[in-house]
């Protein structure tokens, strides 16, 4: 240490000897001595004592000497502001020195000395040197206006340098222009709501010219603060983007991504089918690619960014997939960047060869990297369907290795895949079992065992192979904790007669010798469904889940589109927005993507619509978590933890509390109910879906903005998806509003007499077929749907004098293809003044013919007298079928499909229902509530069911909450054809 | 911005620390030293967020370089900046070592006043900076010296003063390409990259304005259009696709993006004019053939043919390739038809050097690995072979066609400056798995 001459003092510390030094007449050896006090001051150690010796230094010609004074006066000078002033003069007579250099020098540093007292002292000086006839003095003066207002914003205010920093933007040298800007973007991100930052199309003209001509970083300040503007229309945007598009070709990374980031924000306002439009996408992807050559750290933050880019608008770099290829000696941060990148780029056009680099990683060396690339493989299966079977073949073999991790995470992927497709891979579960053993870490195990209890009747020994979990069932973490008893409740309800023993021992492990609130929960739930009906535990438990899809892990787009906002700086390298970070109030303004022109073209392009929607919509409910790959299945888990919120809420508070209550109540409201309560809670494995299907409705990721959507930004905005009904054969459309909305009014006709047991709407019986026209024959019915099955219901009553036998009956064709699925049972003659009741059930594959109107149904019944001939109209609401939930996703994107003619508006009048109830009414004849919303005191509920004959309708239900007669107003109608 | 910046030596000890903003205290350099530089754990990221405050790193040979930050700074920014900051300081006092650093620490807190005010980069251009940050301290300025200065500091054109005058104007091009492969073991490319950089020396007088010409296609086409068509269709076929490129500041962009022409005035000495990045018909200097057999559990055989694809008048030079053997290696046997190979137990792989080898020619290596028994279930994660070399010519095709000088003030010519082009093309990461 002590080879170096300055450090020396920290081996001797003989601070008066240091004294003397400093008082030395000899400039040199006063020189030396300074050096060595800062030497030890660098190093941490205390020489604040020498604060006079040093500052008596001060008073020097020597430039060099005085910049270490300086350097050692902003260090301590807070901590010794009296004797600071001492310091004052010098610094005012610098900033008078013909030398320009020092008298910047003297500003400069005097912006550094953070003591109250000296700022007074501060604002002359700083007056002159911003009107300096030298640039180089005028640069720093403006850096010193950020610097003052950092230390007291009231002075820098009421010495009106503000306006004086506004001027400098039209400096004519374009280093004072940026850092001007510089500091104006400073000052103005702590005052959020001030017009500091007064961009309009003249000032913007000015940041552009000197973009041009000042140094790389200067480009950068400029870039960054065009990126806070809106441009009026799309013209503008467009001359902006075409003056900015040549600094891609620069050589600083950040200049380049800050241009990336402008042209991201002003593209949102080009019209899609512009030919520039185009032009620009095909020029941000080369430079993107060429920031990956970059040194590592910067190819980090670049790939951050591009993760963004690419989840925003996929486009530019789908033919790039394989710069995203994996370098044996990338650091591992870019390793993992870049297999995120890539699973985010796999389609059925490159999956090959995604497949392949994939299966090359699993084997490296870096653990982490290896799980990923193993995870990554499960979600190319799910994301493309057509390499599922590949996918699984080579987790297989990576089994195989029997590498613990390597196993271990192939296992939880597979569980995926099993969520994904049902009932095709399950031949693989054996392989699966054979590594039980060497699974350690809680989310494998949780993971096999859940495959284990949903497969429980394939495989012969699930009970050995639970029960064997179950001896060391409070050692296990949570999560496995619920899987075991989740899974053993199943195998119970499979295997009833063995597994008794089994499922009352985890039941009272769960409840009585557990301190975890959910595991009792849970556990209680399933002991009364058990005990108190164990058909309907079945029906809860084995419940079909719905399919996974691979949208989880994308960040939710109101992030998304903030981080879009924040390219090329810490938020989008944490992919956090600003505010979970940065203390204080700077930076917590969210930024958000301009909406489109409102030009006529832009309206009907579906970008700037869905743009639009994006910026209003609720958080969604999906926590955006650092590792993307592990969340496809994090949420079922994740253990409930009792302390710390939920992610969903906690997610919604990072957006800021204006969100939290604008969308992420509504979700949380809305959440409850998408899902049918039950088998949410009990079945964990449902709740990630959980978590899709909720409402938050504009939830619409960029992926699936598809070309030739037709929804206007006024549809995207206001959520208005809603519902429709019905969508029948392409053959009648015209012909088909009436007889919905004459069922929907039914149903809410219904809706409004209380007590109504829950279930499937179904109208009184009224007469069909009149005694006097059927010779004595009296038939009255109604139709109904009984676990899923239609059937008409009729009561023949005799009214003739003679005994009735031999019924028979038929049908027309008819809309819907309905037919009697059996012959009519009608067992005993019917004698005179005698009713019968009988149940007909009907199938819906009969021949087909479109009637008018479009519900009716004619009939021939025979009896031995006569055959007789009714019709009657069925209502459409027999014809939903249970599964006529659709993904949320799914439901977005259809909503939007469906062209305008096929809407159709209905009013229902009178229905003395809320929403919820509504909901709940119309889901128990099978209109299913995709998601809801609370817009100026209108609930919107939006809802989808599906037709016998695969076609789905959508609707959009308004409820005017705060109207007193509760009247439910609007049913937009959507029909349209999917067969 | 940026709040501060510390430099660091190997052991974690401060050796330079300059806070800028108050936010930042003395335990932030505390924090960087226990989480990041004592981690047990490798390093997993360049940035860092300790206690709400996040820190950029780079290293350079064993120094450690922290910008720190309570802010949403540009991140981009701020690492480029660090690189920056290497550079200035090698240009001023050589290779970033603890001594150097410790001896010139006052140079640096200079540097560091001098090219971050208030955590904001300024000009950070050594040939600027130079001209006012001495280690001898300014001495006799005039009045004229010193608006010179700062106005260059400022200016439009802050990397070049006026007045450098030149009894020889002379100037030098390299074209330095580094050709990057990924091959599979059974020859298919599966990604193949020229990275290239044009590195400008020049020794000019005045203010030169420079014009510099390649056979990039899009020029080149354009061209063909207006002249002559057979010509066109001659120097066609010699043109190349660029994917990208980007500049040194000089270069005046707005210029290259209407018309692609490459004007600028350039700094004195050395600098790099640009990078650019092409993927299309690459020349593939050389093409390894590996064979890799496993013979039992305790054996493994190892062929590696190299093939050299270039024109038989040239020869390249420095060649090594490098096969990667399993960790549990016992002994290695080599033959090989040219060069030197040698086993290299500490690094886990055969390397073998060739000195010169001409254009297409062939050589060979055979190599028996003998290997201790393990129980190691892991199986050999089989690293690329990788190779190094250098040929004197550009593997992407790039040829400089012209590079004019006009100095209007001054009294030389584009016809009297001296010019020399070089090409040197050596390999990135140019692997073949096995």
């Amino acid at each position: 240490m002590c080879d170096f001459p300055f450090f020396s003092l920290v081996c001797t510390g003989e601070i008066f000897e240091l004294k003397a030094e400093l008082n030395s007449d000899k400039k040199e050896k006063k020189k030396e001595a300074v050096k060595k006090v800062i030497a030890s001051m660098t190093v941490g150690k205390d020489v604040s004592a020498l604060f006079p010796d040093v500052v008596n230094c001060m008073q020097t010609d020597n430039l060099e000497l005085k910049k270490l004074v300086y350097l050692y006066l902003m260090n301590y000078a807070k901590s010794q502001p009296d004797m600071a002033i001492m310091a004052v003069n010098t610094f005012v007579k610098d900033c008078e020195d013909p030398n320009p250099l020092i008298r910047a020098l003297a500003v400069r540093t005097m912006g550094c000395i953070r003591v109250d007292k000296i700022t007074e002292y501060l604002c002359e000086p700083l007056r002159k040197c911003l009107k300096d006839e030298d640039p180089y003095v005028r640069k720093t003066a403006a850096v010193c206006v950020a610097k003052l207002h950092d230390i007291n914003a009231q002075l820098v205010e009421d010495q009106g340098f503000l306006d004086t920093l506004k001027d400098l933007i039209s400096d004519s040298n374009p280093m004072v222009v940026a850092n001007a800007v510089a500091a104006l973007s400073e000052i103005a991100e702590s005052h959020p709501n001030s017009n500091l930052l007064d961009l309009n199309p003249q000032t913007i003209n000015k940041l552009l010219t000197a973009l041009n001509e000042c140094t790389e970083w200067g480009q950068i300040f400029i870039l960054d603060c065009l990126a806070n503007y809106t441009p009026r229309d799309d013209r503008e945007s467009q001359s902006i983007c075409e003056r900015v598009t040549p600094r891609l070709s620069h050589a600083n990374s950040a200049v380049v991504l800050s241009a990336v980031k402008v042209l991201m924000k002003f593209m949102e306002m080009l019209p899609k089918d512009l030919d520039y439009y185009g032009t620009l996408l095909k020029k941000l992807a080369p430079p993107l690619v060429t920031l990956l050559s970059a040194e590592p750290e910067l190819q980090y933050v670049a790939l951050r960014n591009i993760n963004l880019i690419v989840q925003r608008r996929p486009e530019i770099l789908k033919h790039e997939m394989k710069v995203f290829f994996v370098k044996y000696n990338d650091p591992i941060y870019v390793k993992l960047e870049k297999l995120d990148i890539m699973i985010r780029l796999a389609s059925q056009a490159n999956i090959a060869q995604v497949l392949a680099e994939l299966k090359e990683y699993a084997t490296e060396v870096d653990v982490d990297f290896v799980r990923k690339a193993v995870r990554a493989i499960g979600r190319c299966a799910i994301k493309v369907e057509q390499s599922a079977e590949r996918c699984v073949s080579t987790l297989l073999d990576l089994i195989q290795t029997k590498v613990n991790y390597v196993v271990q995470e192939a296992i939880v992927v597979i569980k995926d895949i099993f969520r994904k497709y049902p009932n095709k891979y399950e031949s693989v579960i054996a392989t699966l079992c054979e590594n039980l053993d060497s699974l350690d870490e809680p989310e494998a195990r949780a993971a096999m065992i859940w495959i284990v209890g949903e497969y429980a009747e394939r495989i012969d020994n699930a009970d050995e192979l639970l029960e064997s979990f179950l001896e060391g069932f409070h050692d296990e973490s949570t999560q496995v904790q619920l899987q075991l008893l989740t899974a053993i409740v199943k195998l119970f309800l499979k295997k009833p007669t063995e597994t008794q023993e089994l499922v009352q021992q985890v039941l009272s492990l769960a409840t009585q010798d557990s301190d975890n609130p959910d595991l009792r929960d849970r556990g209680y739930i399933y002991w009364r469904l058990l005990s108190t009906d164990p058909v309907a535990a079945k029906e809860v438990v084995l419940a079909e889940k719905p399919l996974i899809s691979e949208e989880t892990d994308l960040i939710e787009p109101t992030l998304l589109e903030e981080l879009i906002c924040h390219i090329g700086t810490l938020a989008s390298v944490y992919h956090k927005p600003p505010s979970a970070f940065v203390e204080g109030s700077r930076g917590v303004q969210h930024k958000r993507l301009p909406g489109s022109a409102g030009s006529g073209e832009s309206a009907d392009s579906p970008d700037t619509g869905s743009a639009a929607g994006v910026s209003e919509a609720p958080p969604a409910v999906i926590p955006s978590q650092g590792d993307l790959l592990g969340d496809l299945l994090n949420l079922d888990l994740t253990p409930p933890t009792t302390s710390g919120p939920p992610p969903a809420p906690s997610s919604g508070m990072q957006m800021g509390a204006m969100d939290l209550l604008g969308g992420g109540l509504d979700s949380l409201v809305g959440l409850l109910h998408a899902a049918p309560p039950v088998p949410q809670r009990t079945d964990t494995p449902q709740s990630p879906q959980l978590s899709h299907q909720s409402p938050s409705p504009p939830d619409y990721s960029p992926t699936e903005v598809g070309p030739g959507d037709h929804a206007g930004p006024v549809k995207a905005r206001s959520p208005a998806m809603g519902a429709g009904f019905g969508a029948p054969p392409t053959a009648m459309p015209a012909s088909f509003p009436p007889p919905v909305s004459g069922g929907l009014d039914d149903l809410f006709d219904l809706g409004g007499s209380v007590g109504m047991p829950m279930g499937a709407y179904s109208p009184p019986k009224s007469i069909w077929l009149p005694a006097m026209k059927a010779k004595g024959l009296e038939i009255s019915g109604t139709f109904a749907r009984r676990a899923g099955v239609i059937q008409m219901e009729m009561t023949l009553t005799n009214k003739a004098m003679s005994i009735m036998t031999d019924f028979a009956i038929q049908f027309n064709r008819n809309s819907f293809g309905l037919a009697p699925a059996g012959p009519l049972q009608v067992l005993t003659p019917v004698g005179p003044n005698q009713s019968i009741e009988v149940a007909l059930p009907l199938s819906t594959v009969g021949p087909v013919m479109k009637m008018e109107p479009l519900t009716n149904l004619q009939v021939a019944v025979k009896n031995n007298i006569d055959v007789f001939y009714f019709s009657s109209q069925y209502p459409i609401s027999m014809l939903f079928v249970e599964d006529g939930k659709m993904e949320r996703q799914v439901f977005l994107a259809t909503w939007k499909d469906i062209p305008n003619d096929n809407e159709a508006q209905f009013q229902i009048k009178d229905c003395h229902l809320n929403s919820d109830a509504a909901s709940s009414k119309l889901q128990g004849s099978n209109v299913f509530t995709i998601a809801k919303r609370t817009v100026e005191g209108q609930d919107m509920l939006y809802q989808s069911m599906k037709l016998t004959n695969g076609i789905w309708v959508l609707a959009e239900l308004r409820v005017q909450a705060g109207n007193p007669n509760y009247t439910v107003s609007t049913v937009v109608c959507h029909v349209l054809c999917l067969c | 911005m940026i709040g501060g910046l510390f430099i660091y030596n190997h052991k974690g000890e401060v050796l330079i620390s300059r806070v800028y903003r108050d936010d930042i205290g003395r335990n932030a350099v505390d924090a960087f030293r226990v989480n990041v530089i004592h981690a047990r754990q490798q390093v997993r990221s360049p940035v860092t967020n300790i206690a709400r405050t996040s820190f950029f790193h780079v290293k350079r040979s064993n120094i450690w370089l922290a910008a720190v930050t309570k802010q949403n700074v540009n991140a981009a920014m701020v690492f480029e900046f660090l690189y920056k900051m290497c550079d200035v300081m090698t240009a001023y006092f050589g290779k970033i070592s603890e001594e150097n650093i410790k001896n010139n620490f006052v140079l640096i807190y200079e540097l560091l006043d001098e090219i971050l005010d208030f955590g904001y980069p300024q000009n950070s251009e050594t040939g600027a900076l130079k001209t006012f940050i001495t280690q001898q301290g300014i001495k006799g300025q005039t009045k004229e010296e010193q608006s010179q200065i700062t106005s260059q500091v400022t200016g439009q054109i802050g990397w070049r003063r006026e007045g450098i005058k030149y009894r020889r104007n002379e100037l030098f091009l390299d074209v330095l390409e580094s050709v990057n492969l990924l091959m599979s073991p059974q020859g298919q490319v599966l990604s193949a990259h020229v990275s290239g950089r044009v590195v400008m020396k020049s020794y000019l007088s005045g203010m030169p304005e420079c014009k510099f010409g390649m056979n990039d296609k899009i020029v080149i086409d354009k061209q063909g259009k207006g002249g002559a068509s057979d010509e066109a269709g001659k120097s066609g076929k010699q043109s190349i696709a660029i994917d990208d490129c980007t500049f040194h500041q000089c270069v005046r962009l707005s210029k290259f993006d209407s018309e692609r022409s490459i004007s600028f005035i350039p700094p004195d000495g050395e600098y790099e004019l640009m990078r650019y990045r092409t993927t299309k018909d690459i020349i593939l200097p050389f093409r390894v053939i590996p064979l890799v057999r496993e013979v039992g559990r305790t054996k493994l055989e190892v062929k590696v043919v190299i093939k050299s694809n270039f024109k038989p008048s040239l020869l390249a030079q420095k060649i090594e390739v490098r096969i990667p053997t399993p960790l549990n290696t016992s002994g290695v046997q080599v033959i090989c038809m040219k060069g030197k190979a040698k086993y290299k137990a500490s690094e886990n792989a055969i390397v073998w050097k060739i000195k010169r080898m001409a254009g297409m020619k062939e050589s060979q290596i055979s190599a028996e690995i003998e290997l201790l028994p393990t129980n190691d279930k892991k199986k050999w994660a089989r690293p690329p072979i990788s190779m190094n070399f250098e040929v004197p010519f550009a593997p992407s095709g790039l040829k400089v066609r012209y590079l004019k000088v006009f100095e209007s003030k001054l009294n030389y010519s584009d016809h009297d400056v001296i010019k020399w082009v070089r090409y040197i093309g050596r390999s990135g990461i140019y692997e073949t798995r096995c």
